[in-house]
C-alpha cells in the first residue's frame, strides 16, 4: 500500500511531485467553486436579485395558540390568558443596568427579574429577544407605550401565557410546561419539528403537557410582510394561519378528583381509579403533589429546592413511578388463576395451621392467626396467607407469570403519562436475565411462595394494581387506560376519542369470575374490609393488602425518620358496585400499616361520591323517558 | 538599547514574509468585511480586532520554536488531545446541542479544536520516527491514531470539525506516500460529483433523468439536499438565503455595506460560517475569484515551505497544515454556495471566533517556523 521509502533525495523528489499534485488538486478545487459563482452570479443572478428584493419580504413566524385542557365536565385544568411582556434584544438595548435603572420608574423590575434576564441573555445571546418581564399591568403597559420611544431594542409585546387554575390539584397528571431548553431544541431539530416552534419559547415538559405536546401544540402560521431597508414593516402580503393546538377532555372528573385527594388529608399515597368498561381515568392522585404554576416562567431557587429536597417527594408522580411489591391486593388474581388453570377447585379445603411448610421452612400467616379449614371463598374472606402459600408451588411461577401478563401486571399499562414504569413480573427467564452470577439466576421453588401472596420479586405500580382491578370487573376485556378521552378541534369543537375500542379479552370462565367476585363482596361485608364499608348504600367488592417497605433496606439510616418510613405501605383494591362495576379504584397509603384500616376508607369516600353522582344521571335519565 | 535591537532582529527574522503579507491582507479583508456584517462598529468588531493580536502573538511565539523543538510536543499533545476528547465523551459540558467542552472548573476548553493541530503533528512524527521501508502495519498503525480522535469528534456531534481533523490526517499519510492508485477514484469521484451538482442541478432532479446507478428513492433523497426549500422555516433556510445572497451580487457587486440580504438579517450566522455570504454579496463574482486567488497564494506559499523543508517531519507538517486551510476555505464556501451540506467549518481568517484564529495561527506559526530554521550543515 506504500511506496517504499528511497534515499533522502529521491524522497524530497517523491515529495515535490505529490506537492505539486496536491496544489493541483486545490486548483482544481477552486475552479469549482468559481463554476459554482459564475452559475450562480451570471447565470441565476436575475433570479436569485429578484428574490433577494422579494427578501424585503419577512417570514413571521405566528405562533399558534396551545390547547387547553378540561376534565369530563369541562372544568379547565389549563387554559391560556393574554399578557403584556417587555422583550429586550440586549445587542440594540445598550448597557443593561442603565436600561434597568431606566426602566424603573415606568416598569417595576425585581431583583429576580433582572438575575433571570440575564442567566437567559447567557443562554441565547445578544441577538435574541429575550423576557424582560411578564404580566404587565395596563397601566404599566401604557407607561412603556408613550415612552417606548426612549428605549430602542426593547418592545412591549402581548403574548398567551399558559395558566393552571387548580394549582396542585391533579398537578401531577397535567404537569406543566416550560421554557424549550437546548436539549429540547435538539430533540425538535432531529424530528424535523424546530420550524414548526419558531416563534414559541415554551414546551411541554411533564405530565398530559408533555405526552399530548405535538396536539396541544398545532402548527405555526407565517406572515409575509414587506419591510423597508430600516426593517420596519410596511404591509402584510400573505398570510398563512396557524393551525390551533387541540383542546384536551381528560376522562378525569375534576370533582371526584377534589374529593380523592381530601380523602388522603396529609398522608402521601397514590390512587387511582378506572371506569372499567371505558378504561377512562376518573381520578389519578399522587400526594403529596405540588402546583404546576411554579414552573411556567421557570421555577425559583428555593421552591425548587424545597420541592427536590422534601422527604415526602412531592415530585414523583406515585402511581406510575413507585413500584412495590402488592401484598394480599395480589390474592384475587392468584386464586383466579388457579381456577382458570384447573389447579384447585374453589370447594377444595385446605388446613391452615397458621403457617406453611415448604422444604424444611415455616412460611407464617401475618400475626400467626391459625384459621383451620379454610376454602378459597375463606381463604379471601380472611386474608390466610397460607391457602396463597401453598397455591405457589401448584400454580408454579411460570405459570403465574404467564397467567397475570394479560392483566398488566409488570407490563407498561400504555396509560398516557410520561415516566410509566414496568415493574417486575418474576419468572425463571426474568430472573436468569436480571442477575449475573450463575447461582442467582437460577428460580428456587421457595421463591414461588412469597410471589404467590404478593410479595418477594413482585414489584408493581399501583397503576398496573387499579388497571388490573378494572379488567377483572370487566370479567377480562381490556380497555386501555387514559387520561384524554378525546381531543377536541377548537375551531368546529369535533371530538375525536383516544381510546374506542377494547384492546383484547382475557378468556375467562364466568363461574370461576363469580367466585372471586363473591368473594371480594364478602371481604366488605363481613371481611378485612367490612368497618370501612359499613352501611354503604351499595354493595362493594375489594382485597386489602400491606406491602413490605421493600426499597428502603440497605437505604441510609436517618434517626428521625426511620420509625415512620419504614413502617409498611397499606393497599385497596376494590370496585363497586359488585355486579356490574362502574369504578375500579386502587389505592397505597405509604408507610401508614395496615390496608382495611387506613386506604379502604379512602375508596369508600370515592366509591360514595361516584356512585351518588351515577344515581343521579340515571334518575336524570328516567325522569328523562 | 542593544538588545531591544535584537529581540526586534529576532522578531522580524522569525517571520515568512511573504506568508505573512497574504495573511494581514486576508486579516484586514476579515476585519472590513465583519465590519459590514454587523452593521457599523460593534463589540464583535472590537472582539475579532483583539482575536487577531492574540492569534498573532501565538503565531510569533510559536515561529520562534525550531521544527525539532516542535516535534517533541507531538506525542504530549496527541495524547493529552485524546485523554480531553474522552473527557468530554464522559464527563462533557453541553452546549447548544452538542457536547464540545470539558469543564476543568477554571476554565472550559474544547479538545476537538486542539486536535486540529495535535494529531497532523503526531502522524508527521510518527512517519518521521519510522522513516525506512513502509509496510502495511505501519500504515494500519497511521488509520488507528486518525481514527480514534476522528470518532470521539463525531460523537460530539461536531461533523464539521471531525472533517477537518480527518482531513489533516488523511493529508499527511497522503504525502508520507499512500498510493495514487488509491486516491485516485476516491477524489475523482469526488470532483465529478460535485462538479456535476455544480453544472446540472437543475436537470438531474428532473422526474425522467435516469440515475441509472441509484434506485428512485435514493435520488429523491439527495434531491431535497440540494433543494433546500423544503424546509424554509428550518435548515434549508441558511442555505436558501446564502445561494440569494451570493446570487444577487452578480458580477460586481452591491458594494460594500450595501448588501440587503446582510442589513436585512438575512443570512444566519453571518459573523461566523457564512461570512463569505456577505462578502460575495457585495463584492460579486470578481471579489469571490479575488479572494480565492488569495487562498491560492497562501497554499502555494505553504506548499514551497513544505518543498524547501529539510526533514520528513517538517515537509509532512508543512504540507498537511497548508492542505487542511485549503479545506476550511474549500468546505466553506462549497457550504454556503450551496454545493456542499451545512457542516460547521469556519472560513480561515474571516469568520468570527477566537479559537478557530488562534489554531490558524499556531498553524501559520508552526509554517513560518519550518521556513526558517535551516540546520547547520554537516
Amino acid at each position: 500500500m506504500f511506496e517504499f521509502k528511497k534515499t533522502g533525495l529521491q524522497q524530497k523528489n517523491k515529495f515535490l511531485l505529490r506537492a505539486l499534485v496536491a496544489g493541483l488538486f486545490a486548483v482544481v478545487c477552486f475552479s469549482l467553486l468559481v463554476m459554482r459563482f459564475v452559475v450562480l452570479q451570471v447565470d441565476r443572478h436575475e433570479g436569485l436579485a429578484a428574490r433577494a428584493d422579494s427578501n424585503r419580504i419577512a417570514v413571521v413566524p405566528i405562533p399558534p395558540r396551545r390547547g387547553e385542557i378540561v376534565d369530563r365536565n369541562g372544568e379547565v385544568l389549563a387554559r391560556n390568558y393574554l399578557s403584556y411582556t417587555l422583550e429586550v434584544v440586549p445587542a440594540r438595548a445598550g448597557n443593561l443596568d442603565e436600561l434597568f435603572s431606566e426602566l424603573m420608574p415606568i416598569v417595576y423590575l425585581s431583583a429576580a427579574d433582572q438575575r433571570r434576564f440575564k442567566r437567559r441573555v447567557a443562554e441565547s445571546g445578544r441577538y435574541a429577544s429575550v423576557v424582560l418581564r411578564n404580566n404587565l399591568n395596563e397601566t404599566e403597559a401604557a407607561w412603556f407605550s408613550a415612552h417606548s420611544f426612549r428605549f430602542p431594542g426593547v418592545e412591549l409585546r402581548a403574548r398567551w401565557v399558559r395558566e393552571y387554575p387548580q394549582g396542585k390539584s391533579a398537578g401531577h397528571v397535567v404537569g406543566y410546561i416550560g421554557r424549550i431548553s437546548e436539549g429540547d431544541a435538539s430533540e425538535l431539530e432531529e424530528s424535523g419539528q424546530l420550524g414548526n416552534y419558531r416563534g414559541t419559547d415554551v414546551i411541554g415538559k411533564k405530565g398530559i403537557e408533555k405526552t399530548y405536546e405535538t396536539a396541544l401544540h398545532g402548527k405555526t402560521g407565517l406572515q409575509e410582510v414587506e419591510i423597508t431597508a430600516r426593517g420596519k414593516p410596511v404591509r402584510v402580503l400573505k398570510r398563512v394561519d396557524p393551525i390551533p393546538g387541540s383542546n384536551l377532555v381528560l376522562s378525569l372528573d375534576m370533582g371526584l378528583q377534589r374529593i380523592a385527594e381530601e380523602a388522603f388529608k396529609d398522608l402521601r399515597g397514590a390512587l387511582v381509579a378506572i371506569e372499567p368498561a371505558t378504561g377512562d381515568v376518573l381520578a389519578f392522585v399522587s400526594q403529596p403533589a405540588y402546583d404546576p404554576n411554579l414552573f411556567i416562567d421557570g421555577i425559583d431557587a428555593e421552591s425548587w429546592r424545597q420541592l427536590n429536597e422534601s422527604p415526602d417527594h412531592p415530585l414523583i408522580n406515585r402511581p406510575v413511578i413507585g413500584t412495590y411489591p402488592i401484598g394480599s391486593t395480589y390474592k384475587p388474581f392468584v386464586a383466579l388463576a388457579a381456577l382458570e388453570l384447573n389447579k384447585r377447585r374453589a370447594t377444595d379445603r385446605i388446613s391452615d395451621p397458621g403457617y406453611y411448610e415448604f422444604g424444611g421452612q415455616r412460611f407464617r400467616n401475618s400475626g400467626s392467626t391459625a384459621f383451620g379449614s379454610i376454602d378459597m371463598h375463606q381463604a379471601l374472606v380472611v386474608s390466610s396467607d397460607t391457602y396463597f402459600y401453598s397455591l405457589g408451588p401448584e400454580i408454579g411461577i411460570n405459570g403465574l407469570h404467564d397467567f397475570m401478563k394479560p392483566f398488566g401486571f409488570g407490563q407498561l399499562t400504555g396509560i398516557d403519562i410520561d415516566g410509566e414504569k414496568r415493574g417486575v413480573l418474576p419468572s425463571t427467564e426474568w430472573k436468569r436475565q436480571a442477575y449475573k452470577k450463575r447461582e442467582q439466576q437460577k428460580w428456587y421453588a421457595g421463591e414461588t411462595i412469597s410471589v404467590a401472596v404478593g410479595q418477594g420479586y413482585n414489584s408493581f405500580t399501583l397503576m398496573q394494581l387499579a388497571q388490573a382491578t378494572a379488567v377483572l370487573a370487566n370479567d377480562g376485556v381490556f380497555m386501555k387506560p387514559h387520561l384524554v378521552r378525546a381531543l377536541e378541534n377548537p375551531k368546529t369543537g369535533a371530538q375525536t376519542l383516544t381510546v374506542a375500542q377494547a384492546s383484547y379479552k382475557i378468556p375467562l370462565k364466568k363461574e370461576n369470575l363469580q367466585t372471586i367476585k363473591r368473594a371480594l363482596a364478602d371481604v366488605t361485608t363481613v371481611g378485612t374490609a367490612r368497618q370501612a364499608f359499613a352501611g354503604a348504600s351499595y354493595q362493594a367488592a375489594g382485597k386489602t393488602g400491606t406491602a413490605q417497605v421493600y426499597s428502603l433496606r440497605g437505604a441510609k439510616y436517618r434517626a428521625s425518620a426511620i420509625d415512620e418510613r419504614l413502617r409498611d405501605h397499606a393497599l385497596f383494591m376494590a370496585f363497586a358496585p359488585a355486579v356490574n362495576p362502574k369504578i375500579a379504584i386502587a389505592v397505597i397509603v405509604e408507610n401508614a400499616g395496615w390496608g382495611g384500616s387506613v386506604a379502604a376508607p379512602i375508596a369508600r369516600k370515592v366509591f360514595d361520591a361516584w356512585l351518588a353522582k351515577e344515581a343521579g344521571r340515571d334518575t336524570k335519565k328516567a325522569g328523562a323517558q | 538599547m542593544k538588545y531591544v535591537f535584537a529581540l526586534l532582529g529576532r522578531v522580524i527574522n522569525a517571520i515568512d514574509w511573504p506568508l505573512m503579507i497574504i495573511l494581514m491582507i486576508l486579516a484586514s479583508v476579515g476585519l472590513l468585511v465583519m465590519h459590514s456584517a454587523v452593521g457599523g462598529t460593534d463589540w464583535r468588531f472590537a472582539d475579532q480586532t483583539r482575536n487577531f493580536i492574540v492569534a498573532l502573538t501565538a503565531m510569533w511565539v510559536v515561529a520562534l520554536t525550531p521544527p525539532h523543538i516542535i516535534m517533541r510536543f507531538a506525542v504530549p499533545f496527541y495524547v493529552v488531545g485524546v485523554v480531553l476528547l474522552l473527557g468530554v465523551f464522559f464527563f462533557g459540558d453541553t452546549s447548544k446541542g452538542a457536547t464540545r467542552w470539558l469543564n476543568l472548573g477554571f476554565t472550559r476548553i474544547q479538545p476537538s479544536e486542539m486536535m486540529k493541530i495535535a494529531l497532523p503533528l503526531m502522524l508527521a512524527w510518527y512517519f518521521q520516527k519510522r522513516e525506512g521501508p513502509m509496510n502495511t502495519l505501519d500504515f494500519s498503525v497511521a488509520v488507528l491514531l486518525l481514527i480514534v480522535p476522528c470518532l470521539l469528534i463525531i460523537k460530539q456531534p461536531d461533523l464539521g470539525t471531525a472533517l477537518l481533523v480527518f482531513g489533516a490526517g488523511v493529508c499527511v499519510i497522503y504525502f508520507a506516500g499512500l498510493s495514487f492508485k488509491l486516491l485516485l477514484p476516491v477524489v475523482l469521484i469526488g470532483v465529478i460529483g460535485i462538479g456535476s451538482i455544480v453544472a446540472y442541478q437543475d436537470e438531474l432532479c428532473d422526474d425522467d433523468f435516469d440515475w441509472v446507478v441509484l434506485h428512485d428513492y435514493q435520488k429523491h433523497r439527495i434531491c431535497t439536499l440540494l433543494d433546500p426549500s423544503t424546509d424554509p422555516l428550518g435548515k434549508g433556510f441558511h442555505t436558501i438565503q446564502s445561494t440569494i445572497a451570493v446570487g444577487s451580487g452578480g458580477v460586481y457587486g452591491k458594494g460594500y455595506m450595501n448588501g440587503t440580504q446582510t442589513h436585512l438579517d438575512f443570512i444566519p450566522e453571518r459573523t461566523t460560517d457564512f461570512i463569505f455570504a456577505v462578502f460575495s454579496e457585495e463584492f460579486g463574482l470578481y471579489g469571490g475569484i479575488t479572494l480565492l486567488l488569495l487562498y491560492l497564494l497562501l497554499i502555494a506559499r505553504g506548499l514551497t515551505i513544505a518543498v524547501r523543508a529539510p526533514t520528513h517531519f517538517s515537509r509532512l507538517l508543512a504540507g498537511s497544515i497548508t492542505m487542511v486551510l485549503f479545506i476550511y476555505v474549500f468546505v466553506n464556501i462549497g457550504m454556503v454556495t450551496g454545493i456542499l451540506p451545512v457542516v460547521g467549518v469556519p472560513l480561515p481568517l474571516m469568520s468570527y471566533g477566537g479559537t478557530a484564529l488562534l489554531t490558524i495561527g499556531i498553524a501559520c506559526g508552526m509554517l513560518m517556523s519550518i521556513s526558517k530554521y535551516r540546520p547547520p550543515v554537516t
